[in-house]
């Protein structure tokens, strides 16, 4: 800042300062420096005040915008010692010095750049005269050349159109002389085979000779043209009709043959004839391969043949076709799609027949593989020829096979159950090793529904295949919806759940009735086969459906608690044979063991009869057997021991006399008396009443039966006294050892009580035995 | 309702109690009925006024024991049912059963039948005064059950009406026409009489023997005319037959063990023979009386089965409403839709066959004639065919019915016999009855 200060005024002295340029200077530089300042934004206090201090306008500031020298010296000598006065004197003068030996060298070394600055000039100047001179020498010579040329152009205008007009005559000889030789060149192509050539050229030359057809030499051409043609058309055709050399040279040919002007129509025909040709190469093949005999190649290969040959040809057929014929407009496709549609078919009954054939198979994954494959060769085609409707006709095969197949499955599931039904029957026919049990019902059972089980998973799994993503066939609607609710859900599941029930249910009705035709413990063994389905698995295997299949269908489908009950039913009516039958057998013992003895002439009865300890028996044999499968049941409430209980009606009546050798004419009406009073007291026993599925209620039907037959039977004879006496042992015998199975003890009792006061009534000399005696010779049977 | 009971039977009070169980409000509809059956003149009356409720049913009590029942088959007037009782003790009795419809009312007689105890009874088609009666002949160790043809006292018949006071305890007698000797073929299971001839002829079952007697001098003496027997292995024995109204009565079908077969009389040949006809034991027959082939048949399987003697391969239809034995059934005479089952589960059936009956399904009336019953006629139409179905389910008795059948005279009216020797005698429910006849 003090140089630039003392820039401006290198002339003034140290010790004298010029009041006025003294003056004038800060304030010229001030407004300079302000409008710098303006310019860059800052502000002058700021700019002034960095580097003098607080204050910008103190005028006593040395380096300051506002210094003024008198102040600055009456400042200093008003408050400054001598001796710093004197000091900053010389402080001053050695600054001054400075500043003035700076100025010099400054304008020493500026000076000798004036100098040579100076020099420069004046040389310019002398070039520059130079210069001008040679402009004005070009200018003139830039208007001669001008004007020569100008001369020259005229000079050659008139050769420039000349030879334009050669050159256009040139080209047109050159075309005539192409017209000219186009017979020649075109047999020439012939000749060789260049067909394609020739076309060309025909095809270049053809318009022209139209035009010109009225001159006679061009006519000339034209009809030697339209001869060479015409043979060149001739050979196209021939070599297209021997055809061997396969679909693109085909193709090839009738796009030549097109170019020709062939009629399209014609070739439209014969290029499908051709094709057909081949196709039905592919077919026969195929159709040879199909055989009377079992077919050898597998129906993936068969298909995978099919696809590459038939389907690949079909399509290779089609897109020449319709690039070639693309002009034939939609006459042209619809002939196609026939063609198609037509082929298609064949082959698509050549596919069903093969897909026939393995229909008795098991081996799903192939056929399902086979199938994708086939579906998926026709895609391309049937996008080629949605006309055609290829793909959906091959969806419709695909749709057909999956049913056979769910069809297939069905039988297959019930061909297993009766096979299982089989096995049972062996088991339980199979002799029994002495002290050693053959397989148990239990485990019978569990061996049937595991078995079965594992079939219905075995051909879910097995259908599944059909709806696997991977599958092409698999997005259609069929299989994202019917395939699933209605094939597999309601045809194979529930179709075979039905079935098993009917077959069971066919056990209860079988025509012989007698009961050997079934074996008793198969069909206790379905019944609770019937009802694990009724409580557990139709749910399980119904979800495992649903899971696997993910039915989408809003089709309604047989709800699970239908289905649960009819088990239920099938499972009810079982149970209701099983006891009608085993009742049966017991009937049919006591009805013998009553019809055939002589009731009258029969002796003190000593012994319970053999056939009363067989029915107990075999009593406990079936309770054995249901309590297998079967759980208890609930029993009614146990007053006492009821071996204990002593004869209600009879034994009470023969206590208080009436059965006197004297008896009264009321004797017997009391007895009657008794029983309808104690009739009112009880339920009327429905003898072939459903069960319940528990052993008591399976137990109690079957005693039911028994003993209802005996009082029927009973009614039927007349008694002497120890006949009636051996039917009071006999009742004694059975309630000691039948109560125990029975819900109802009371039931037994009851009726057990009716077959005495029965026997009773049916013995002209009803005197009966005591009591004591009674179960004396029952405790020693 | 009215009720008979013999005073040592049952107590009145314990027997109130019973009927209120078996039919509750019983005593209400008996006062109710009783007025009705005064008030209401005419059947018309009846049909537009209480044409769903029905009678309620009459029981009538034996002192003994029963099994035989029968219509009096002759008479075509009155309401006469013939119960024959058994007892081992005491004279044996014949029940005649008169049913005043008019009143509701029940007139008794009663015969002795002191041979023993009845096991079969069965009227005379032609002969009014004339029965059949397989009795028990107990000796000291055995039994026989042996068949005679009997005459009522002149003064029972029909026409000379007695008041039924209470002489009836002074029983009449039976007069025996002649035995139907049976001491060569063993013990008669059934008699039947020829149904349309003039009462000459009588097949009756003893054993495995099928014998055929001619009635000569006013049925006085019983000659053997002609005799068949099945021959087999095992206990063959006849368990009932009956004589088919068709044929010019030259068929006779007999049920023994599961078969049901049928004999030409001319020839005492078997015509046919359905194997197996039932599960177990054939307890019944009766033949259609209109249509000539068909035949029903019960048994101790709880089944009817409804046959085509042409084909007996297979049941035309079968009935499974009982839950025990079914010891009877019998075909309505007029109608013969109607079938009633009598069974050892103590109750009654009376089905309803539209699909096997010899009436044809629907009548061919004019709409005009519909007009009264316009309400319904339509809905019926609209919902043939017709559904074979169970009309009435009768639990009056409270032991096994081992007989059912119709009366003679009324075809809408008909009686069932139970061990503890309750009859009840029923009717077709008005409903079904005007349908039928409309």
């Amino acid at each position: 800042m003090a140089a630039v200060a003392a820039g401006p005024g290198p002339g003034s002295g140290p010790g004298d300062s010029p009041e006025g340029p003294e003056a004038e200077a800060p304030e010229r530089r001030r407004k300079a420096h302000g409008m710098l300042k303006l310019y860059y934004g800052l502000s002058e206090g700021e700019a002034a005040g960095r580097p003098a201090g607080p204050d910008p306008l103190d005028p006593t500031d040395l380096n300051g915008a506002h210094f003024d020298p008198e102040v600055y010296l009456d400042k200093l000598r008003r408050e400054c010692p001598l001796a710093q006065l004197m000091d900053s004197e010389t402080d001053m003068v050695r600054q001054i010095r400075a500043l003035d030996s700076d100025m010099q060298t400054l304008v020493y070394e500026n000076y000798n750049k004036f100098i040579s600055a100076t020099d420069t000039i004046r040389k310019m100047k002398n070039d520059f005269r130079k210069m001008e001179d040679e402009m004005d020498r070009l200018a003139t010579n830039m208007a001669v050349i001008t004007d020569f040329s100008a001369r020259i152009s005229a000079t050659l205008q008139d050769r420039h159109e000349r030879i334009t007009k050669l050159a256009g005559v040139h080209a047109l000889l050159r075309k005539l002389q192409f017209l000219f030789e186009l017979p020649s060149r075109l047999t020439k192509c012939v000749e060789l085979g260049a067909y394609g050539q020739a076309v060309r050229y025909q095809g270049r030359a053809r318009a022209v000779l139209q035009q010109y057809q009225h001159l006679p030499s061009f006519r000339a051409i034209q009809d030697d043209c339209q001869v060479i043609t015409a043979r060149l058309a001739q050979q196209l055709r021939q070599r297209f009709r021997e055809g061997g050399s396969g679909a693109p040279e085909q193709a090839e040919c009738v796009e030549l043959l097109l170019a020709l002007g062939e009629p399209a129509e014609e070739l439209c025909e014969e290029f499908l004839a051709h094709a057909r040709g081949r196709l039905e190469e592919e077919l026969r093949s195929l159709e040879a391969e199909l055989g009377p005999s079992p077919p050898a190649p597998d129906v993936l290969e068969f298909t995978d043949r099919g696809g590459s040959g038939f389907v690949g040809g079909l399509c290779q057929v089609a897109a020449a076709y319709q690039e070639l014929f693309a002009a034939q407009g939609p006459a042209g496709a619809e002939r196609l799609a026939a063609f198609a549609r037509e082929l298609g078919g064949r082959y698509f009954a050549l596919v069903e027949r093969r897909l026939a054939q393995e229909q008795g198979g098991g081996d799903n994954s192939l056929l399902v593989r086979a199938l994708d494959r086939f579906h998926r060769r026709l895609r391309a085609p049937g996008a080629l020829l949605a006309a055609a409707g290829l793909a959906e006709a091959a969806t419709e095969i695909v749709e057909r096979v999956a049913r056979e197949r769910l069809g297939h499955h069905l039988q297959g599931l019930r061909a297993a159950f009766l096979g299982c039904l089989t096995d049972v029957r062996q088991a339980l026919a199979a002799p029994r090793l002495a002290g050693k049990e053959g397989p148990g019902l239990a485990e019978l059972l569990a061996n049937v529904a595991s078995s079965i089980l594992s079939h219905i998973k075995a051909s879910l799994a097995a259908v599944h295949l059909f709806t696997a993503k991977e599958v092409s066939f698999s997005n259609k609607p069929y299989f994202r919806g019917e395939f699933c609710s209605q094939g597999v859900r309601e045809g194979l599941i529930v179709g075979f759940i039905r079935s098993m029930c009917q077959t069971a249910q066919s056990f209860c009705d079988s025509p012989g009735e007698k009961g050997g035709a079934t074996p008793p413990a198969l069909l206790l063994l379905l019944s609770r086969l019937c009802l694990d389905y009724e409580t557990a698995t139709i749910s399980y295997v119904l979800t495992l459906t649903d899971e696997q299949f993910l039915v989408q269908d809003q089709s309604p489908v047989t709800p699970v608690s239908t289905l649960c009950a009819e088990a239920r039913e099938t499972a009810r009516r079982l149970l209701t044979h099983y006891v009608k039958v085993q009742g049966l057998v017991i009937s049919q013992m006591l009805r013998k063991s009553v019809e055939t003895r002589d009731w009258l002439s029969t002796l003190e009865p000593r012994n319970v009869r053999a056939v009363m300890k067989r029915v107990v028996e075999d009593t406990t044999a079936i309770d054995v057997q249901v309590g297998l499968l079967y759980e208890e049941g609930v029993r009614k409430a146990q007053s006492s021991d009821s071996s204990k209980r002593t004869f209600s009606v009879y034994s009470s009546s023969r206590q208080q006399g009436r059965y006197a050798p004297s008896y009264t004419p009321s004797a017997p009406m009391d007895t009657n008396l008794l029983s309808n009073i104690q009739k009112l007291f009880s339920e009327r026993i429905d003898v072939f009443s459903p069960v319940e599925f528990n052993k008591v209620s399976v137990l109690t039907g079957i005693i039911k039966i028994s003993l209802k037959t005996l009082l029927e039977c009973v009614r039927l004879r007349t008694f002497g006294r120890f006949g009636l006496q051996q039917v009071q042992v006999d009742c004694h015998f059975l309630q000691l050892y039948l109560w125990r199975f029975v819900a109802d003890e009371e039931l037994v009792h009851l009726l057990l009580d009716e077959v005495v006061a029965s026997a009773a009534l049916r013995c002209p000399d009803p005197v009966p035995m005591e009591p004591s005696v009674v179960e004396v010779i029952c405790e020693r049977g | 309702m009215e009720v008979w009971y013999p005073s040592r039977k049952v107590g009145p009070k314990n027997f109130r109690q019973r009927m209120e169980r078996v039919c509750p409000g019983a005593r209400e509809s008996t006062h109710d009925n009783k007025r009705q059956s005064h008030s209401l003149g005419t059947d018309l009356r009846r049909l537009s006024g209480r044409s769903m409720e029905d009678d309620a049913p009459v029981i009538y009590g034996l002192e003994f024991q029963a099994r035989a029942l029968t219509p009096q088959t002759a008479e075509t007037d009155a309401i006469r049912f013939l119960v024959g009782t058994q007892s081992l003790k005491y004279d044996n009795q014949i029940h005649i059963i008169d049913f005043d419809d008019e009143n509701n009312i029940i007139n008794k007689n009663v015969l002795l039948h002191q041979v023993g105890e009845i096991w079969h009874i069965s009227a005379s088609p032609a002969d009014r005064g004339v029965l059949a009666t397989c009795y028990n002949n107990t000796s000291d160790s055995k039994v026989l059950t042996c068949a005679a043809v009997w005459r009522m006292p002149k003064e029972l018949e029909p026409g000379s009406h007695e008041s039924p006071d209470d002489s009836s305890s002074t029983a009449h007698t039976l007069e025996l026409l002649c035995h139907l000797d049976n001491t060569a073929h063993g013990s008669m299971a059934c008699v039947s009489w020829e149904p349309t001839g003039d009462g000459k002829k009588v097949i009756s079952l003893a054993d495995n023997h099928i014998l055929l007697w001619d009635l000569q001098e006013s049925s006085s003496q019983a000659v053997l005319a002609s005799s068949a027997s099945l021959e087999g292995k095992g206990q063959l024995k006849f368990t009932s037959g009956r004589w088919s109204p068709h044929h010019n009565c030259t068929q006779v079908a007999t049920a023994n063990d599961t078969a049901v077969r049928g004999w030409d009389t001319r020839s005492m040949s078997q015509i046919y023979c359905i194997e197996n006809a039932h599960g177990q034991l054939v307890r019944d027959l009766d033949f259609n009386p209109n249509k000539q082939y068909y035949l029903a048949s019960c048994g101790d399987d709880c089944k009817v089965k409804f046959w085509d003697t042409r084909n007996v391969t297979e049941p035309v239809k079968t009935l499974e409403e009982h839950s025990h034995w079914v010891w009877s059934v019998r075909y309505n005479h007029s109608h013969d839709q109607l079938v009633l089952t009598g069974s050892s589960d103590s109750r009654v059936i009376l089905s309803n066959m539209v699909s096997i009956s010899s009436e044809p399904f629907g009548h061919l009336v004019d709409d005009d004639d519909l007009s009264d019953q316009e309400e319904r006629r339509p809905e019926e139409k609209s919902q043939e065919p017709p559904q074979d179905s169970v009309i009435a389910t009768y639990e009056e008795h409270e032991d096994s019915v081992y007989a059912v059948d119709w009366s003679s005279a009324d075809p809408w009216l008909f009686a069932s016999l139970s061990y503890d020797g309750r009859l009840v005698i029923n009717r077709v429910p008005r409903a079904l009855k005007y349908h039928i006849l409309l």
